[in-house]
C-alpha cells in the first residue's frame, strides 16, 4: 500500500490524497452505515484523466477500487476497502454544458441530483429522477445504482433520463457509451451496475419540461386495506399519476413526532397521489380520483407549491423520522407486483406479531416497491437479530410473489447474499460473463451485487477449496 | 423428430427440425437446418447440440428483418421460433405482460387491447414481426418520443446462451435493480449474443383519445416547430416528418393522447399552423418505407437541419422523428453498390458534423461502411468473446463483424 500510496501522489495534486486516518475514518462507510470498512486511501480526482490514471494504477498494482458520490447510498455500494483505493467524486461538480434546444445537460459525477433541476428550472425544465436524498446525492451515484425516486412510477428511472457516460473501464480506459452509437447498448448494462463494470466521469441526462399542471392530492383511509383497494382502482382506472406514495399508521405516527406533518388524525392509511401533466388531462384525471377516493374519510387537495412541499414533507421525512419512534430499524426495498400489495402487507403484519418487532411501512404503492422500516432496539438483546429475520422474511416474501429484493437502493454489500434466492446459479454466472468482459481482473468494487463471483476464466460448476477471491482477500464468502 | 429428410435426424433429439430450402437462405447463406423449438428447453437444447458440432445459429422470428445487417459468415441452422407463441401472462393490474419470444407484435396487442393496454412501442410488420425479433432487431417507432424504445419499456428477460445456458434477468415488476441488466444487452444484439426466449414488458393504459395535428410545412421551418412541440405543454406522445421525394414537399404530423385530446391539439395547431386535427393518423404514421435499402440517422435535436438538407443533398427519402432526434432515409432510385458507398459516407460526413450517427440498417451490398466509427467497440467485442467465444451465433452480423 504505501508503495501505491507513493505513487498516487506522484499522479495526483498533493490535497487529492489522503491518508491521514481520523479523515479515512470518515469514509468508512455510506448511508448503509452498519457495514464499515477503513479505506486504505482516499483519492479525490479533479478529472477524468486523474481518474483513469488512478484505476490504471489500481491495475499495476492488482488492488482492487471502490468509487464514492456523495455517500449517501443505502445497500453499502460504496462501503470502501481496507486494502484498496476509494475514489471519490465529490471534486467533480461542474455542470459542463445546459443545452435547453437538445433538452440535456452534461455534468460531472459529483454534481447533486437536485442541482440539475436547479439549474434549468426557472427554464421551465427539469431532471426527473428525484432519490429522496437528490439534495446531496450524486449524479454519478445514481448512474451506478440505477436510482429512482417517488416519480418513477410515471417517467422511469436513471437508465431512462441518460443519454451518455464517458466512463473509465476497469483497465483505466475512457470510454464514451452513448445512446446514439450503434452496437450493444453498453450504457444500459452500466447503468445500475453498481460501480462493478467502471467509474462513470460524465454524464449527458436528458431535460424534462416541466408539467403545465401539478396536483396533489393527500388522501386518508381508515385502513391500509382501503388505501390499496383506491390504488389498484386507480391503476384499474387507466391513470398514471406521477406518484402514488402509501404509508401506514405507524410511519404516520413517526412523521408526526419529527416534523409535525399534520396529516390527518386517526389516518390507518395516508395516500398521496400527484398528477401531472396538461392542466385539462390533469383536471379530468382529478376528478376521477375524487370518485375512487369516496372511501377517504379526508381529502385535501395542495392549491400551490407551499401546500405540496407540506403534504409531500411527511412522506420524505419518513426514514429519519422513525429515529423518533425507535432506537434502531432497518430499511427494507422489496419490491412486489401491485396486485399482491395486500397479501403481503398482510403477511408483513404476520411476521411482525410473531417476532414481537414492529415494522412501519412506506412505500411506492404504485409501483410495488416497499420500503418497511424494521425497528427494533439495539440495547434490547436479541432485537437485532430478531430485526434481521423479520426483515430477510419480507426478502423472501417479495421473491415468493414473482417480486424483486431492491427497487431502487441497489443490491450493493447488504442484499448479495439474497441474490441466489432471486436468481438461478446460472443467471449469476450470465451476469458474471458481463463483468468478466469489462472487469477480467475483478477489482472494479469487488464484493458487491455477487455473492462470492467466479473469477473470469474459471469454469462454472468445478470450483474446488477456498475460493482465489477470498484467500486474496478480495471478496468474502457470504 | 425430422421432416422433409433424415440428414439431420438425431441431431436435435425432439425438437422439430426440417432441412432448409433456398427460401430459408438468411442474406443469400443457406442454412442445412431449420429448427422449430416449442420451448425454452427445446431451444437450450438445440444450442447444445450446436456447440457440441461447432454449428453457426441465426435465430429467427417472424423473418420481417432478417435481410437486415450483413449475411452471416456461417448458418447450419435457423433457429425458427414460431412456435413460442404463447402470451404466458399478462397481469393486467400491474401492467406487465409475459411472452414467448415468437409471439407476434399482432397477436401480443390484441390479447391486451382485451384490457384496454397496449405495450406502448410502434412496432412497423406488427403482423409477422415477433417480440423476439423487435428486441434483437429494434426500430424506435414514433412515440419512442413520450415513452422510450424497446429497451425502456423491457423488464425481463430470458435468454439462452450459445452453450445452451439458460439465464433470466429483471422479472415481472417496473422497479427493479437487482443485478446486471441482461435485457439492455439482448435488445439491440442482432442475435450475436444468444438466443431470446421469453420476455416481460412494462404495459401502458391504452389512452382514451387520440388526435392528429398533420400539416405541410417548408423544410425550413421544421427546426423551430419541432423545438416548440417539443417544449409544449400539452405534451404530444410524438412528433413525425415525412418527406418521400427529397425535394417535394414535407409532411409533419404531431399526436397527442390521453383525455382531453382535442383541445390539446388544437394547442399545438397553434404552433404548426394552418393544420388539420384529424382521429386518423396520415397513411405513413409509423410505417417503414421500402427496406431494401435502409439506412437510420439519430442525431440531437440541434441537428435537424442539418440532418434534413443532408438527406435532401443525398437524394434520400426521409420519414422520422424530428423531436426524438431519428428518421429513416431511403434512396428514391436503385443504387448500385458504389453509389450506395458514396452516398452514405457523403451522408455520414455531413451527419456527424452535426452530432448525428449514421447506420445502414439494411442494404444488399457488402462494400458499405453500416456504422461508421463505434467508440465502444473494443469492449462490445469482449462482450461478444464472453457470450460467444466459438463465434456460432449470427456470426459476422453486427458492428465491427461481430
Amino acid at each position: 500500500m504505501d508503495t501505491l500510496i507513493a505513487a498516487l501522489r506522484s499522479l495526483l495534486p498533493h490535497d487529492s490524497v489522503i491518508t491521514d486516518p481520523v479523515r479515512l475514518r470518515t469514509y468508512e462507510c455510506d448511508g448503509l452505515t452498519y457495514h464499515r470498512a477503513t479505506p486504505g486511501v482516499v483519492v479525490l480526482p479533479g478529472t477524468a484523466e486523474q481518474v483513469a490514471r488512478v484505476v490504471r494504477l489500481c491495475n499495476d498494482f492488482g488492488v482492487p477500487f471502490v468509487a464514492r458520490g456523495s455517500g449517501t447510498g443505502l445497500s453499502g455500494g460504496a462501503l470502501p476497502r481496507e486494502d484498496g483505493v476509494l475514489i471519490v467524486t465529490s471534486r467533480m461538480r461542474a455542470i459542463l454544458e445546459v443545452d435547453l434546444a437538445d433538452r440535456r445537460a452534461v455534468v460531472e459525477p459529483g454534481v447533486t441530483n437536485l442541482a440539475i433541476t436547479e439549474a434549468v428550472r426557472d427554464r421551465g425544465y427539469y431532471y426527473a429522477p428525484d432519490p429522496s436524498s437528490q439534495q446531496i446525492c450524486s449524479i454519478g451515484g445514481n448512474v451506478a445504482e440505477n436510482s429512482g425516486g417517488a416519480h418513477c412510477l410515471k417517467y422511469g428511472f436513471t437508465v431512462n433520463h441518460v443519454e451518455a457516460c464517458e466512463i473509465v473501464t476497469p483497465d483505466g480506459d475512457l470510454v464514451t457509451l452513448d445512446r446514439m452509437d450503434p452496437g450493444y447498448d453498453l450504457l444500459g448494462a452500466f447503468i445500475g451496475s453498481e460501480g462493478t463494470l467502471g467509474i462513470a466521469t460524465k454524464i449527458t441526462v436528458r431535460l424534462c419540461r416541466a408539467p403545465e399542471a401539478v396536483t396533489t392530492v393527500l388522501a386518508a383511509f381508515e385502513s391500509i386495506e382501503q388505501g390499496g383497494q383506491a390504488v389498484s382502482a386507480i391503476i384499474g382506472a387507466g391513470i398514471v399519476p406521477a406518484a402514488i406514495e402509501m404509508m401506514d399508521a405507524l410511519a404516520i405516527e413517526a412523521a408526526e413526532a419529527a416534523v409535525a406533518c399534520s396529516y390527518p388524525e386517526g389516518a390507518g392509511a395516508v395516500l398521496i397521489v400527484e398528477l401531472d401533466g396538461p392542466a385539462a388531462e390533469v383536471e379530468r384525471q382529478f376528478a376521477q380520483l375524487e370518485e375512487i377516493c369516496s372511501a377517504a374519510f379526508e381529502l385535501r387537495v395542495a392549491a400551490d407549491p407551499a401546500e405540496r412541499a407540506a403534504i409531500w414533507k411527511g412522506r420524505k421525512s419518513a426514514f429519519a423520522a422513525v429515529g423518533r419512534i425507535s432506537p434502531a430499524y432497518i430499511v427494507q426495498d422489496g419490491v412486489v407486483p401491485r396486485t399482491s400489495l395486500p397479501a403481503v402487507l398482510a403477511a408483513i403484519d404476520r411476521l411482525s406479531a410473531e417476532h414481537d418487532i414492529k415494522v412501519a411501512n412506506v412505500f411506492h404503492a404504485g409501483d410495488g416497491n416497499l420500503h418497511p422500516l424494521v425497528l427494533f432496539d439495539d440495547g434490547d438483546p436479541g432485537a437485532g437479530e430478531r430485526a434481521e429475520v423479520v426483515s430477510g422474511a419480507i426478502l423472501d416474501l417479495c421473491i415468493e410473489h414473482g417480486g424483486s429484493i431492491t427497487g431502487e437502493h441497489g443490491v450493493g454489500v447488504d442484499k448479495s447474499r439474497y441474490m441466489p434466492k432471486m436468481f438461478s446459479a446460472d443467471d449469476l454466472d450470465t451476469m458474471q460473463l458481463v463483468r468478466c468482459a469489462f472487469d477480467p481482473q475483478g477489482l472494479a468494487n469487488p464484493g458487491k451485487v455477487f455473492p462470492t463471483p467466479r473469477l473470469c476464466g474459471e469454469v462454472p460448476g468445478v470450483r474446488k477449496g477456498v475460493h482465489p477471491l477470498v484467500e486474496s482477500g478480495k471478496a468474502d464468502q457470504l | 423428430m425430422v421432416t422433409g429428410g433424415l440428414e439431420g435426424a438425431g441431431v436435435f433429439g425432439e425438437v422439430t427440425t426440417r432441412q432448409a430450402g433456398d427460401d430459408d437462405a438468411v442474406c443469400g447463406v443457406r442454412p442445412r437446418w431449420v429448427a422449430l423449438p416449442e420451448t425454452v428447453e427445446e431451444i437450450a437444447a438445440v444450442l447444445r447440440a450446436c456447440a457440441e458440432r461447432d454449428l453457426a445459429v441465426v435465430p429467427a422470428g417472424g423473418g420481417t428483418k432478417l435481410h437486415w445487417a450483413p449475411p452471416p459468415e456461417r448458418c447450419d441452422v435457423l433457429l425458427d421460433l414460431c412456435c413460442m407463441n404463447e402470451v404466458l401472462e399478462h397481469a393486467a393490474g400491474d401492467l406487465v405482460v409475459r411472452a414467448q419470444a415468437g409471439v407476434t407484435i399482432a397477436a401480443l396487442s390484441a390479447a391486451l387491447a382485451g384490457e384496454g393496454q397496449e405495450l406502448a412501442l410502434d412496432v412497423p410488420f406488427g403482423e409477422d414481426a415477433t417480440v423476439g425479433g423487435t428486441l434483437a432487431a429494434p426500430l424506435p417507432g414514433p412515440r419512442a418520443f413520450r415513452y422510450g424504445t424497446a429497451r425502456d419499456l423491457l423488464i425481463g428477460i430470458t435468454v439462452v446462451l450459445p452453450d445452451g445456458t439458460v439465464a433470466r434477468s429483471g422479472g415481472k415488476v417496473v422497479k427493479n435493480v437487482a443485478g446486471y441488466d441482461l435485457g439492455k444487452l439482448f435488445t439491440g444484439s442482432y442475435g450475436t449474443l444468444g438466443v431470446i426466449a421469453e420476455a416481460t414488458f412494462r404495459l401502458h393504459p391504452m389512452p382514451p383519445e387520440r388526435r392528429w395535428v398533420v400539416a405541410e410545412l417548408g423544410g425550413a421551418r421544421v427546426p423551430a416547430v419541432a423545438a416548440a412541440l417539443a417544449a409544449s405543454q400539452a405534451e404530444p406522445s410524438a412528433v413525425e416528418v415525412d418527406r418521400p421525394d427529397p425535394a417535394g414537399p414535407l409532411t409533419l404530423a404531431a399526436l397527442v393522447e390521453g383525455t382531453a385530446a382535442q383541445t390539446r391539439g388544437e394547442t399545438l395547431r397553434e404552433l404548426i399552423g394552418p393544420a388539420e386535427v384529424s382521429g386518423e393518423p396520415p397513411s405513413w404514421w409509423g410505417q417503414v418505407f421500402g427496406d431494401d435499402v435502409l439506412v437510420e440517422v439519430r442525431f440531437p435535436a440541434s441537428g435537424t437541419a442539418a440532418v434534413l438538407d443532408a438527406a435532401a443533398g443525398c437524394g434520400l427519402s426521409l420519414r422520422g422523428s424530428p423531436v426524438a432526434g431519428r428518421v429513416l432515409l431511403e434512396p428514391g432510385r436503385e443504387l448500385d453498390e458504389d453509389e450506395l458507398a458514396a452516398t452514405v459516407s457523403g451522408l455520414r460526413e455531413k451527419v456527424e458534423a452535426a452530432g448525428g450517427r449514421v447506420s445502414v440498417l439494411a442494404a444488399p451490398c457488402q462494400g458499405v461502411d453500416r456504422w461508421g466509427h463505434v467508440s465502444g467497440l473494443p469492449l462490445m467485442r469482449r462482450v461478444k468473446e464472453r457470450f460467444d467465444p466459438g463465434r456460432r451465433m449470427s456470426p459476422g452480423r453486427f458492428v465491427g463483424g461481430i
